[in-house]
């Protein structure tokens, strides 16, 4: 620790200014999205790259994560990259059991009662 | 021969190890190790929501007023509170608490108006029938499909579990901001920078909350308001 009064902290307030200008356009933009006809998946894929972008922006220069030792962010970032990949094993059966739930309009037809021996 | 003794040597490489591997103290990494499990918590969150989604006949109720109004302001005001973190941080960094405490009031003045906005406009929803497990019936009338398929009641559910567990996370942030505020003169610049972090993951959890919750159950037609 340094023994100074003053320590060491990367990043200019005009540099701070300007993430914060991106980080607003980038919302603006999406907020337009939402009212741009298109496919579901389109505007997920967009909204989630954006999103992406926007906490990369946070992560990097507001929470400083840029100007640590790269030891720290191969650390911290695969590792919770992975594990959110993980969670996504199952979401595919979410498209099986929408496909389950309302097969039948009518109540579903019930099995036949055994045969009396 | 030199009796003194050597601290503070950094080793050459990253992965030598030593006392500092990071070159970060305990307590900044025990925050960046809580932030990633939060982060986790809110990934499963949301995961769990797509699931949901994407198995069900889900409704998009939310008109541009007041709900997308409403949103879009409070990511106004999460992202400006970032900035004025970034700058109370800053502040501290050159020694100058003062404005390190200025910046941080202004923070949480930012997150305070935030929760405000956030309530007024669960109240808004609550007001017109929507509950965890119920939704308001002239939505479930809209929404239903030409199947006969009803809009699923989970909506609810998701919005004020994911939404609310955000807003509890701000809540807290502000009360943690308030006594770093209180106790700025005490405490060491790393600590500032750490109460900096949690507030930047709030920010950042928003950016995710915001366009899959708001965006994404845009009522673009207008099918409520006919």
């Amino acid at each position: 620790m340094s023994a100074h009064a003053e320590e060491h902290f990367a990043g200019s307030n005009k540099l701070f200014i300007s993430i914060w200008v991106w980080l607003v356009l980038l919302t603006l933009i999406e907020i337009f999205l939402a009212y741009r006809p298109m496919p579901i998946h389109f505007m997920l894929t967009i909204l989630l790259g954006l999103s992406i972008i926007k906490a990369a922006l946070i992560v990097a220069y507001f929470m400083h994560l840029k100007f640590e030792r790269l030891s720290l962010i191969l650390t911290l970032v695969p590792m919770l990259v992975i594990c959110i990949c993980l969670l996504f094993v199952m979401f595919p059966d979410s498209f099986r059991s929408s496909g389950l739930r309302y097969k039948y309009k009518e109540p579903p037809p019930v099995a036949p009662a055994p045969e009396e021996p | 021969m030199s009796t003194e003794a050597r601290v503070g040597h950094f080793p050459a490489v990253d992965w030598d190890g030593g006392a500092l591997p990071y070159r970060v103290g305990h307590r900044k990494l025990g925050m960046w190790l809580f932030i990633l499990s939060d982060s986790l918590t809110f990934s499963a969150l949301l995961v769990g929501y797509g699931y949901l989604r994407a198995s069900n006949n889900w409704p998009t109720p939310f008109p541009f007023y007041p709900s997308i109004v409403f949103s879009s302001v409070m990511t106004f005001c999460l992202l400006s509170s970032s900035l004025t973190m970034v700058f109370g941080v800053s502040a501290s960094s050159r020694g100058d608490k003062a404005g390190a405490r200025k910046w941080i009031l202004a923070t949480i003045f930012f997150g305070l108006t935030f929760v405000v906005l956030h309530l007024i406009e669960w109240n808004h929803l609550i007001s017109e029938g929507m509950r965890p497990f119920f939704l308001p019936e002239h939505w479930v009338k809209v929404f239903t499909t030409a199947d006969g398929v009803p809009p699923s009641p989970l909506f609810g559910a998701t919005f004020f579990t994911i939404t609310g567990l955000h807003m509890f996370h701000v809540a807290t942030g502000a009360v943690y901001l308030g006594v770093v505020a209180a106790r700025v003169n005490k405490l060491k610049h790393e600590d500032i920078e750490i109460s900096g972090l949690y507030w930047h993951f709030v920010d950042l959890v928003w950016m995710f909350v915001f366009p899959l919750i708001y965006i994404m159950s845009v009522d673009v037609g207008g099918h409520l308001a006919r």
